[in-house]
């Protein structure tokens, strides 16, 4: 691969687990290299020695490897060849085709002149109501499944993707297990959106450091279809968690102080320029970041997810309602924080109180219920509070539930006017005028 | 001469340049990366060698770039036209610079220079002037800015001769003062001033005393902030420390009002530029973006930049403080200003402190506070700055570094509470936890009396004591249960239930609740300090529960009524009535 005025340094200083030394000179930071053909990236220059670190890991490497460095920061081909394609971390095809053609862009770009952003203020329906009615999702938002291994949001995120009006699905993936990456693949191909895909792919059999390259490759080819393009993205990034335990294998290695958790001091701003990257651009393109934390126990303080709820616009629970036998979107703990965007703007009037007295009233049923474990008598309202929640968690906050935001609140009113009287709900008495079922 | 020096090691935005002069501590330097300047700040001197941190993306940098250092630290232009600004942490003027994407070494200036200020001299030839007196004014948004002797000049100066009254832009020379050597300086209405040193060109400091108004009823009514004061708002994610932020940066009785988003979302940033030009200011009825500037550097912004943005912030304030105007600043979040002097610190390889944070954050965090507040001027006249910092704790997690030590210097304190958040009871303000020193000034409570009535804290303390003991009685009814205690533990529980839901809660998304005048707040707690007042009678406490719910139903929706209308008045006799059903008598 060398060509033939590339310099080839030999004199290795130091090798860890991760990285590699070498003297060498008239070296870029944060430039590409080849070490005995693995790819690696320069993370420290001091005087002529210049620390690399190797996306495959240093077993084998020795001390006299070869070091060519490549006069590039990591960079990806962007054209509409992408669309409908699977490359691995580097932007290589794994799917047997053939090398997209493009103009060559280095990934991790600049960030978006924060005066150049629209508001975002296009809904994006999913047909789930304990999405759309409690946190419906607006385009350019950015926001993660905060789940454990064990709950199905793959399949809720892979609903969310094709029910979603975009005209690109740009799928991440970081240490996902081969079976969930075939997963993706065989939904999409069934649902003949093939063709509206591009896929990176980081399996939990590649090096986990490639992960590192993972969001940044995607992000480059969201930003060339919503800029250039004038798409709607959607980008999907799963799991954000193991990009995390990535950044903290190679701080480690580099010998950094760790704060919480074992992470690098720097984290938050690591994520946020992943998620940053969502925007509404003024000429109409869009991205669009639905990302998956994995949590341990559904540990919402470690390190991980606590910085990523401080960055996204909300998070997603999923929870399993044993009173219902059904999965459903938590709606205490979820949250979308453009809501407001949308809701009684693009949706009716009524939403946002609909909304809210409803969750409100379910949280009561939360009470009620505690009281009737500890073994106390129910009021009247306990026992009215507790059947609606039942209904509520069925028939709204399941994710098997598929309806159109207005049906939605029609069936959150006949909830409502079935368990309780009107000056329980806590409303404007315009809207009880209007919308209360007698 | 200025010194030069060349790149020896790059570690990410931390970069070692060799020099060949001297060079001081905080000193800026400009990078010249293939014609690209890339500005930096000397934070370490060992040597030769110099550490600089670069406000920018060092990719592509190689050991041997030339460096030159430019004699002074990082500094702020202050003058007519910062009003309406949307700056970046290094207070570049964002909606000049062009393209989508930020670029690299992209610096613009903040004012517009072929403006034409309608200036009006103070100031008379003769005059003995020093740093900060106000030679002339200008109009800046119906603002009077004035127009001073630049701060950097020390001792004092005799002025020999001011501009007429006339139309200029900024670098038109308006007065040349004389120093006691008779040298003689020429000033325009620009001047610069480096942002980590406070600006103190004023006589005193009292201590505050004046209600700052915000609207928002369970910080005027419950724990006021004042004109000059401090304060914070720690809150995990989603417990609407942003939402309350804006709505005080909205509804505040303040002259100007600065925005500092801090290492936060760029949609929150992208929310105040679309809705500020449009909202309406409630007190002038002006818009609102007139009276407001904001520093925005968002969390993918350079992290140099972020810690450098509140310092640009404060100064901006400082500046317009000495005009006498009141300023509200607010920062959003501090803690992200903190994680990035953390950043650093790691990189230096400095000794840690708790949680990774450098050793001198606590009194980092209290310097900066300490810049806030109430001042006289020389010329007597006053103003100030009114400083509201969030802190996003750890894990949701009050006891971590950036929260305690705020605490110790803030003098008001927002607990942000997950529990109300889940509950929808918003603004999530803890009313039991949090607290307002200020209440507890003797000054404050003669202002008030005089501005409100003479019952006002008394009131207030009463609501607090009710909400103390309903929390406490909810706590007995969880163990004992609802027939556990008595029918008057209900009746107590109920009424600290009323106040939470017509005092505290309040709808910020709606029109009327979201923002409630002062006259309004004392209708509203004397109207649920006489129901609290009252002695009810009830058979049993199912009875209680339904009442109270019927009362809050009424209360509420009062609230989203305009008052004193038709039907504010409708809902309180409808209100009275109920009352007097249950009411024991006497």
């Amino acid at each position: 691969m060398a060509k033939a005025f590339q310099k080839i340094y030999t004199k290795i200083t130091q090798i860890t687990k991760a990285t590699c030394s070498v003297k060498a000179t008239n070296v870029g930071y944060d430039e590409l290299a080849q070490v005995e053909g693995r790819l690696a990236q320069v993370v420290r220059i001091i005087g002529d020695e210049v620390t690399l670190q190797i996306f495959e890991g240093t077993e084998g490497i020795p001390t006299n490897a070869e070091v060519i460095f490549m006069g590039k920061s990591p960079s990806l081909k962007v054209s509409d060849q992408l669309a409908g394609r699977f490359f691995n971390a580097y932007g290589d095809p794994i799917d047997g085709g053939p090398v997209p053609e493009g103009e060559e862009r280095p990934i991790g770009g600049p960030s978006v002149n924060p005066v150049r952003r629209k508001q975002p203020s296009e809904l994006i329906a999913t047909g789930i109501s304990g999405i759309d009615l409690n946190n419906t999702l607006v385009s350019g938002q950015k926001i993660p499944f905060f789940a454990d291994p064990d709950q199905p949001f793959n399949q809720v995120m892979a609903t969310v993707a094709l029910r979603a009006q975009t005209d690109k699905i740009i799928l991440g993936g970081m240490g996902m297990t081969h079976d969930d990456y075939l997963y993706f693949k065989n939904v999409f191909s069934n649902a003949g959106a093939l063709d509206r895909i591009i896929s990176f792919m980081n399996t939990t059999e590649d090096p986990a450091v490639e992960r590192l390259l993972i969001p940044d490759m995607a992000l480059t080819a969201a930003e060339y279809f919503a800029v250039d393009k004038n798409e709607k993205v959607l980008v999907l990034l799963t799991d954000m968690t193991s990009y995390a335990d990535a950044l903290s294998i190679v701080s480690n290695r580099m010998d950094q102080i760790p704060s919480k958790d074992s992470m690098p001091g720097s984290l938050y701003s690591d994520l946020a320029k992943i998620y940053e990257k969502a925007a509404q651009f003024p000429s109409g393109g869009s991205i669009t970041i639905v990302a998956v934390t994995t949590l341990s126990g559904g540990d919402i303080t470690h390190a991980v997810p606590d910085n990523t709820g401080y960055i996204t616009e909300g998070q997603l629970f999923l929870r399993r309602d044993s009173d219902v036998g059904k999965v459903v979107v938590d709606p205490f703990r979820s949250l979308s924080r453009l809501k407001q965007l949308v809701q009684g703007k693009k949706t009716r009037e009524d939403h946002p109180q609909v909304m809210n007295a409803a969750v409100r009233l379910y949280a009561d049923a939360a009470n009620a219920k505690t009281k009737m474990e500890n073994g106390f008598d129910l009021t009247d309202y306990d026992t009215r509070a507790l059947s609606f929640a039942l209904d509520y968690s069925e028939k709204i906050l399941a994710i098997d539930v598929n309806l159109d935001t207005t049906e939605m609140l029609d069936n959150t009113w006949k909830l409502l006017s079935r368990h309780f009287k009107p000056a329980e709900v806590n409303m404007k008495q315009e809207l009880i005028d209007t919308y209360w079922q007698q | 001469m200025l010194t030069k020096g060349t790149v020896k090691g790059i570690i990410s935005n931390l970069v070692i340049v060799e020099v060949d002069g001297a060079v001081a501590q905080n000193e800026i330097a400009y990078i010249d990366l293939n014609g690209t300047r890339l500005m930096s700040e000397v934070i370490k001197v060992v040597g030769n060698n110099v550490y600089v941190q670069v406000f920018e993306s060092t990719r592509g940098l190689t050991v041997g770039t030339e460096v030159e250092f430019q004699g002074h630290m990082l500094e702020v232009v202050l003058g007519p036209g910062l009003l309406q600004r949307n700056l970046d942490g290094l207070e570049n003027d964002l909606d000049k610079m062009d393209g989508i994407f930020l670029k690299r070494g992209d610096y613009t200036f903040p004012l517009d220079e072929e403006k034409l200020w309608h200036f009006k001299p103070i100031a008379q030839p003769g005059d003995k002037v020093t740093a900060g007196s106000w030679l002339g004014e200008v109009d800046e948004n119906f603002q009077p800015h004035k127009i001073m002797v630049p701060f950097i000049m020390k001792g004092e100066y005799t002025v020999k001769s001011i501009t007429q009254e006339g139309d200029y832009n900024i670098y038109k020379t308006i007065a040349v003062v004389e120093d006691h050597n008779g040298q003689e300086t020429e000033l325009n209405m620009i001047q610069r001033w480096p942002v980590k040193m406070p600006l103190t060109a004023y006589k005193e400091k009292p201590r505050p005393f004046k209600l700052l108004e915000t609207g928002v009823r369970s910080i005027d009514t419950l724990n006021p902030i004042v004109e000059g004061g401090t304060g914070f708002i720690p809150g995990a994610f989603g417990t609407g420390k942003t939402v309350l932020q804006h709505a005080i940066s909205k509804q505040a009785e303040a002259d100007i009002v600065i925005i500092a988003a801090c290492g936060e979302r760029a949609n929150e940033v992208v929310e105040i530029f679309t809705e500020f030009p449009e909202l309406i200011d409630p007190h002038t009825g002006r818009k609102l973006m007139e009276r407001t500037i904001i520093v925005a550097n968002t969390s993918n912004m350079p992290v140099a930049a972020r810690e450098a943005s509140v310092y640009t912030a404060m100064t901006i304030g400082e500046y317009y403080r000495s005009m006498g105007l009141k300023v509200l600043l607010m920062a959003d979040s501090t803690s992200r200003w903190a994680q990035a002097l953390r950043e650093m610190s790691n990189r230096l390889e400095e000794l840690p402190g708790p949680d990774a944070f450098p050793m001198d954050l606590s009194a980092i965090i209290s310097n900066f506070y300490g810049r806030a507040g109430h001042v006289t001027l020389n010329n007597g006249k006053e103003g100030s700055i009114t400083f509201i910092g969030t802190v996003s704790p750890a894990g949701g997690n009050l006891k971590e570094p950036v929260t305690e030590n705020t605490k110790k210097v803030a003098r008001c304190f927002y607990a942000l509470e997950q529990d109300r958040a889940d509950k929808k009871r918003y603004p999530a303000i803890n009313p039991i936890d949090s607290y307002s020193k200020y209440i507890e000034y003797p000054e404050f409570e003669e202002y008030i009396s005089e501005h409100i009535s003479d019952d006002w804290t008394e009131k207030v303390n009463e609501a607090k004591t009710r909400l103390l003991r309903g929390k406490e009685i909810a706590e007995q009814i969880n163990i004992l249960g609802d027939d556990g205690v008595p029918t008057e533990y209900h009746i107590t529980f109920w009424k600290s239930e009323l106040i939470d839901f017509i005092v505290l809660q309040q709808d910020a998304f709606d029109d009327i609740d979201a923002v409630t005048p002062i006259e309004r707040q004392k209708y509203i707690l004397d109207m649920v300090t006489d129901i609290c007042r009252t002695d009810f009678e009830f058979d049993n406490f199912n009875k209680v529960a339904d009442f109270f719910k019927e009362l809050i139903n009424i209360g509420r929706q009062m609230n989203y009524s305009e008052f004193q209308s038709e039907r504010f008045h409708k809902y309180r006799t409808q209100l009275d009535e109920l009352i007097s059903r249950k009411k024991v008598s006497a």
